[in-house]
C-alpha cells in the first residue's frame, strides 16, 4: 500500500513534466527546429517556484484557491487509477464517478478563480471551458460505461484491470471506438491543439490559457505543474487501454507503462504538429459527434 | 473471414456518421465511394471467393468505387460548388437522428425471426442503419449533388441485405439493380447542370417555386 502510494507519487511528480518535454520536442522536430530540450519544464517549475507572486487588489481567496486545487485534485485522482502494474492505491464501488467530478472540481476552482480577478477576458475563457468540458462529459462516462460492462468491475482498478486482455478478444470494436473517443477526451481536457492551442498567445484563441493569465510564481507552477499531471493520468488510462497485457516480470511493465506514455506523448506532438486549431464553432460539433460515436459503443455492446 | 467483413460493416456505420456530420461535398463523395468499395468487398468475404460473388464484388467495386465518385467529381468541378449550404435540419440534429436510427435498427434486428446463419450478424443492423442514413440524407439535404449521394448510401444499404441474399438473388438482378443505380446518377448529373443552368445555384427548393 506504501509502495504503491510511493510509487504513484514518483510516476506522477516526475514523469509528468517529461511528457510535457517529449510534446514540445516532437512539434520542434515536425518544424524543423531544435526545440527546447526534454527537461525544460522541470527548469521552469523550478524558476517558477523560487519567484514572488504578484495578487491583485480586486481578488479573494479564491484566486488563490485555484491553483492549489488544480494541483490537489490530480494528485488525488492518480491514486483511484492503475498506473500499468502499479494496481490503484484506493479503490471503491463507483469511484469512476468520484474520479470525473474531481476534475469537474478542479475545474469548477479554476473558472471561479479565473472569474475573481473581475476581467471580462478571463470570464470569456472561464464560459469556453466549461462549455466545452460539458460537451465532452458525456463522451467520458460512456467510455466509462462501456468498460464497466465489459470487466462488471465498478472501480476504476477493476476497470483497467487484467480482464480487459480478455475483453479485446470479445469486444474489440467497442474498445477500438473507444479508444477513439479517450483520445478525444485526453485532447479536449488538457487543452491540447485540435480543440486549445496552449502555447497561443492571441487573446481571441484562447481558451484554457486565458483563465491562467493572472497568476504568477508560485501560484502558475502549481497550475503548469497540476496540468502536466493531468496529461499524465488521462494518458495512463489510454495507455492501460493500448496495453493491457503484461510481460511477467513487474519491473518490465513498468518500463512498458512508460515506454508507452512517452509513445502517447509523442503521438500527441504529432497530432498537434499535423492539424490545425478547429475553428470555435466546429468543436462542439465534433465533440457532441464523438459523444454519439460512443453511445454507438454501447450500443455495439449491449446487443 | 466473418470477423473481417464485420470490422468492413462496423466501418461502413461509421462512414454513415461521417458523411451525416460533414458539410465538405469532396470528402463526402470520397466516404460514399469508399463506403462502396468496402461493401464490394463483403460479399467475397462472406461466402469465400465463389465466382458468383467475386463477380457480384467486381462490378460493385468498378462501379460504386471509382465510376461513380469520379462522375461526381467531374459534376461537381462544372458546377463548381465545394460545399452544402445549411441543410434544412442541422448537422449536429441529423448526428443525432442517425444514431437514434442506428440504435433503432439494432434494437429490431434483434428482434426479427432470422435464420440460425443470420443470427448474431452485423449485416442486418448495419444495412437498416445505412437504409436510415440515406433517408436521411435524402430528406435533409437542399442540393440536388448530396441527394444524389444519399441515394446511394441507400443503395449501399440495400446492397448489404443483398449480400446476405446473394445465395438465393440472381446475378442478373443484381446486375439490373446496379444498372439502375447507374441510370440514376447519370440522370442526376443532367438534372443537376439543368438545375445550375437555370437558377446558378443547386439548390433543389428552387423547383417548387416554379411558375408558369
Amino acid at each position: 500500500m506504501i509502495l504503491r502510494l510511493l510509487l504513484h507519487l514518483l510516476l506522477l511528480f516526475m514523469l509528468a513534466p517529461l511528457l510535457a518535454g517529449i510534446i514540445g520536442k516532437t512539434k520542434a522536430t515536425f518544424a524543423g527546429r531544435t526545440g527546447v530540450p526534454f527537461f525544460q519544464l522541470y527548469w521552469d517549475l523550478g524558476k517558477l517556484f523560487k519567484k514572488g507572486v504578484v495578487i491583485s487588489r480586486t481578488t479573494s481567496w479564491i484566486f488563490r484557491t485555484g491553483p492549489v486545487i488544480g494541483l490537489a485534485v490530480p494528485l488525488l485522482a492518480a491514486l483511484f487509477l492503475p498506473f500499468g502494474p502499479v494496481g490503484a492505491v484506493f479503490s471503491f464501488n463507483g469511484d469512476l464517478i468520484f474520479f470525473v467530478y474531481l476534475f469537474a472540481l478542479a475545474r469548477f476552482f479554476t473558472a471561479t478563480a479565473a472569474l475573481d480577478t473581475g476581467s471580462s477576458f478571463e470570464g470569456m475563457g472561464a464560459v469556453r471551458e466549461v462549455t466545452f468540458s460539458c460537451l465532452v462529459e458525456p463522451t467520458l462516462f460512456f467510455i466509462l460505461i462501456v468498460l464497466v460492462r465489459l470487466s462488471g468491475s465498478l472501480t476504476l482498478s477493476g476497470m483497467f484491470g487484467p480482464t480487459l486482455v480478455a475483453s479485446w478478444h470479445s469486444a474489440g470494436a467497442s474498445l477500438i471506438i473507444i479508444l477513439v473517443c479517450l483520445l478525444v477526451v485526453t485532447l479536449v481536457e488538457n487543452c491540447r491543439i485540435p480543440f486549445d492551442d496552449p502555447n497561443t498567445h492571441l487573446e481571441l484563441t484562447m481558451i484554457h490559457e486565458v483563465m491562467v493569465l493572472d497568476h504568477s510564481g508560485p501560484d502558475l507552477g502549481l497550475i503548469l505543474y497540476g496540468a502536466a499531471m493531468k496529461l499524465l493520468i488521462f494518458g495512463a488510462m489510454l495507455v492501460r487501454l493500448i496495453l493491457p497485457f503484461s510481460l511477467g516480470n513487474f519491473w518490465l511493465d513498468l518500463m512498458l507503462f512508460i515506454v508507452g506514455l512517452c509513445g502517447l506523448a509523442g503521438l500527441i506532438g504529432v497530432i498537434e504538429s499535423i492539424m490545425a486549431r478547429l475553428q470555435l464553432l466546429r468543436i462542439p460539433q465534433l465533440l457532441i459527434g464523438t459523444s454519439l460515436l460512443s453511445f454507438f459503443s454501447v450500443i455495439l455492446l449491449l446487443r | 473471414m466473418e470477423n473481417f467483413a464485420n470490422i468492413l460493416l462496423l466501418l461502413v456505420i461509421l462512414l454513415n456518421f461521417f458523411i451525416l456530420g460533414s458539410a465538405r461535398l469532396g470528402a463526402c463523395i470520397r466516404s460514399v465511394a469508399l463506403q462502396g468499395a468496402m461493401l464490394s468487398l463483403v460479399p467475397v468475404l462472406l461466402h469465400h471467393g465463389s465466382p458468383h460473388s467475386l463477380i457480384l464484388g467486381g462490378a460493385a467495386l468498378l462501379l460504386k468505387g471509382f465510376f461513380m465518385p469520379w462522375l461526381l467529381f467531374r459534376a461537381i468541378r462544372q458546377v463548381q460548388i465545394r460545399r452544402e449550404i445549411e441543410p434544412m435540419i442541422g448537422y449536429v440534429p441529423t448526428l443525432l437522428l442517425g444514431t437514434l436510427a442506428t440504435a433503432g435498427a439494432f434494437i429490431f434486428s434483434d428482434q426479427l425471426p432470422l435464420i440460425e446463419a443470420h443470427k448474431g450478424s452485423l449485416a442486418i443492423p448495419c444495412g437498416l442503419a445505412t437504409l436510415a442514413a440515406g433517408f436521411l440524407m435524402l430528406i435533409t439535404r437542399r442540393k440536388a449533388l448530396t441527394q444524389a449521394l444519399g441515394y446511394l448510401i441507400f443503395e449501399n444499404g440495400i446492397y448489404i441485405f443483398g449480400v446476405l441474399l446473394s445465395e438465393a438473388l440472381p446475378l442478373m438482378v443484381e446486375a439490373g439493380v446496379l444498372l439502375d443505380l447507374l441510370a440514376a446518377i447519370f440522370v442526376i448529373g443532367i438534372v443537376m447542370n439543368q438545375i445550375n443552368r437555370e437558377f446558378a445555384s443547386l439548390n433543389v427548393q428552387n423547383l417548387s417555386s416554379l411558375r408558369e
